[in-house]
């Protein structure tokens, strides 16, 4: 991930605000993105999505602000036109010319005058990368809504840009055809390196494609981080309804056996609950104690939990358990109920939510449980209170980042 | 009816002579359409265009008047290109009433708001998305609107058709503006309107079958040039 690395932003917008009909849908202090990054926007209808990627490519006007590629100012040290023509656009709808499959894949190519026999080449490969070589000649009109989009995303890619837009890709997809599409994607953004931005209302998408995320609404980004911190520590309430309670956990596929994967648990360094628990020992309180823990590369010990799903080792994954999956006993002790994966944990914080509690523990990693009021009551729970979350290894949505 | 089959047969045989003063007609029915039509292409499509991708005040108003315009009545653009070229209009200088160049600048009057206006809808037909779409893929404005043109080929045929078929077919102005001169302004209906009213019934079915003949190859034409673009 290059996120973290201090290399100058391939693209920057600062102070960036549009209007229209005198109002304000868009005002983005400041945007970053690295060369080589994925970058999700998520956010409610009507928060500002579109128009922030359209405002960044330069396709409809600023009100104010201004952008810079490389360094250099689109519009001052730079033309729009010579701007515009380093990057690429995926709308949601396929957007096809009324052509064959070949030319609507060479028409940005066409456009900036590129040799027929250059062309020819680059379609061929993109084509065949996309998987639709042999749809080459027919008609863009006759394709399916998933082999359109692959045309769209071939004709993205074909003039090799430095710039992906991508304006909600999958939206109009079933799910198995989004399925397919997305990790084939997701394969050749990693493979090319191209840095993306991708605007989706979609978490899923956004947990799988990028290395950060963006939360806008109503024409402001209001979190911007990676994708555990949006999901395990939203700035705001907006944030926390808006991209739902769950508890989303990285790690790392150790083994997949019969269905069951064993997850070691990427170490956020808050408060690791080998060290949380220096006397109860973490093994004492799991059916299964050797599994419960792993020695990480520098020594410290690193939880694991069972995740049912098919998942090769090796693979990077979000861990999704829905707080209503999530059971609280007591203590250290363990029921020894059918739940492959208890973990000892404080209790951070109790919150009211509607008929029940939310529950933030902190088990070397964040959880979320929700409890009933009269759970809460009957089993003394309270801010810093030590007790066991266990959650089922079917209760682990295990969303793959390949 | 044999009065129908007769002025058949003497159509027949008019075409198959190739009457000099029949086709003398024919061909200046299809200059002067044809002019017209091409004039009207550039203007309809120029401004139907710029219409259909702008935005300005009064821009609703502007597509009301194109669209009334479509339904343009022959005579009253007769009427009035008329009192323009008249000796002592506005461009009675120039001396081009009752020349084909009159028929010419009021037919064109007639296709211009016809070709605008299916332009206008085609284009409006065309995604809203798709502009964006095209200037994403690195295309100057003049791309862009040419690309739209041509992904609005289809519809753009129809307005060829529409804007020739009106034309040719129609009668009001072309003797107003042209008189139906012999051999210098008559025009296949002004011809036909002629020989009906000298009760010469025959001449006139023959003038009308070439006219539908005409209408019909040309149609046919653009309809297979449609048929081909359209996808397999």
């Amino acid at each position: 991930m290059t996120a973290n690395e201090p290399s100058m932003p391939i693209l920057q917008g600062e102070n960036i605000q549009v209007q229209r009909g005198g109002k304000q849908i868009l005002d983005v202090s400041s945007l970053k993105i690295v060369p080589g990054e994925v970058l999700s926007i998520i956010g409610p209808n009507g928060a500002g999505k579109t128009t922030l990627l359209q405002a960044l490519s330069q396709l409809i006007r600023l009100g104010k602000g201004d952008i810079y590629f490389q360094g250099k100012k689109v519009g001052a040290d730079m033309a729009p036109l010579d701007y515009r023509r380093c990057l690429s656009m995926v709308f949601q709808e396929a957007l096809l010319f009324d052509t064959t499959v070949y030319a609507n894949v060479a028409s940005g190519l066409k456009i900036r005058g590129v040799k027929s026999s250059e062309i020819l080449s680059i379609v061929n490969t993109r084509l065949e990368q996309f998987g639709i070589g042999h749809l080459r000649d027919r008609s863009a009109k006759t394709l399916s809504g998933g082999e359109a989009q692959r045309t769209s995303l071939a004709r993205a890619f074909a003039i090799q840009p430095q710039l992906l837009f991508l304006d909600e890709p999958f939206a109009a997809l079933d799910p198995p055809t989004r399925e397919t599409l997305l990790e084939d994607l997701n394969r050749i953004l990693r493979t090319s390196g191209t840095t993306a931005i991708m605007a989706t209302h979609d978490q899923g998408e956004a947990l799988r494609l990028s290395d950060r995320i963006a939360v806008m609404n109503e024409g402001r980004i209001v979190q911007i981080g990676s994708p555990a911190e949006i999901m395990n520590h939203p700035v705001d309430e907006f944030i926390a309804t808006f991209v739902g309670v769950e508890t989303i956990i990285e790690g790392r596929v150790i083994k997949c056996e019969r269905g069951t994967a064993t997850i070691a648990v990427h170490n956020n360094g808050k408060s690791p609950a080998a060290h949380a628990f220096p006397d109860s020992g973490a093994g004492s309180i799991n059916s299964n104690p050797t599994a419960l823990l792993e020695t990480g590369a520098k020594g410290e010990e690193v939880p694991l939990l069972e995740a049912a799903g098919q998942v090769r080792p090796g693979e990077r994954v979000f861990c999704c358990i829905r707080p209503e999956h999530v059971t609280i006993s007591p203590g250290g002790r363990h029921d020894r109920s059918s739940a492959r994966n208890a973990f000892p944990a404080i209790i951070d914080r109790i919150t009211p939510a509607g008929p029940f509690h939310k529950v933030h523990l902190n088990g070397g990693f964040p959880i979320v449980a929700y409890v009933t009021v009269q759970s809460i009551e009957d089993l003394d729970l309270q801010a810093g209170a030590t007790v066991t979350a266990s959650f089922k290894a079917t209760a682990v949505h295990m969303i793959r980042r390949g | 009816m044999e009065i129908i089959f007769e002025g058949i047969k003497q159509a027949l045989s008019l075409l198959i002579s190739l009457d000099p003063e029949v086709m003398g007609i024919t061909w200046l029915s299809l200059k002067v359409s044809g002019t017209a039509t091409l004039i009207s292409l550039f203007i309809g499509i120029g401004i139907g265009t710029a219409v259909a991708l702008t935005s300005f005040p009064g821009r609703q108003i502007v597509v009301g008047l194109i669209n009334t315009g479509m339904g343009l009545p022959p005579v009253v653009v007769g009427l009035f290109v008329t009192i323009f070229l008249w000796r002592n209009g506005p461009f009675g200088n120039l001396e081009i009433l009752y020349t084909p160049m009159a028929i010419i600048i009021a037919q064109a009057i007639i296709a211009t708001p016809i070709v605008m206006g299916i332009t206008l809808a085609a284009m409006q037909q065309l995604p809203q998305k798709l502009r964006l779409q095209i200037l994403a893929l690195g295309a100057t404005r003049f791309q862009m609107v040419w690309l739209l043109i041509k992904e609005a080929k289809l519809s753009l045929m129809a307005a060829i058709m529409a804007g020739f078929g009106g034309v040719i077919s129609e009668v009001g102005a072309s003797i107003m503006v042209g008189g139906n001169i012999k051999g210098y302004t008559r025009v296949l209906t002004t011809a036909t309107v002629m020989e009906t009213s000298k009760g010469n019934f025959d001449v006139a079915i023959a003038l009308s079958v070439i006219l539908l003949l005409f209408a019909f190859a040309i149609n046919m034409v653009l309809t297979r040039v449609q048929q081909r673009e359209r996808p397999r």
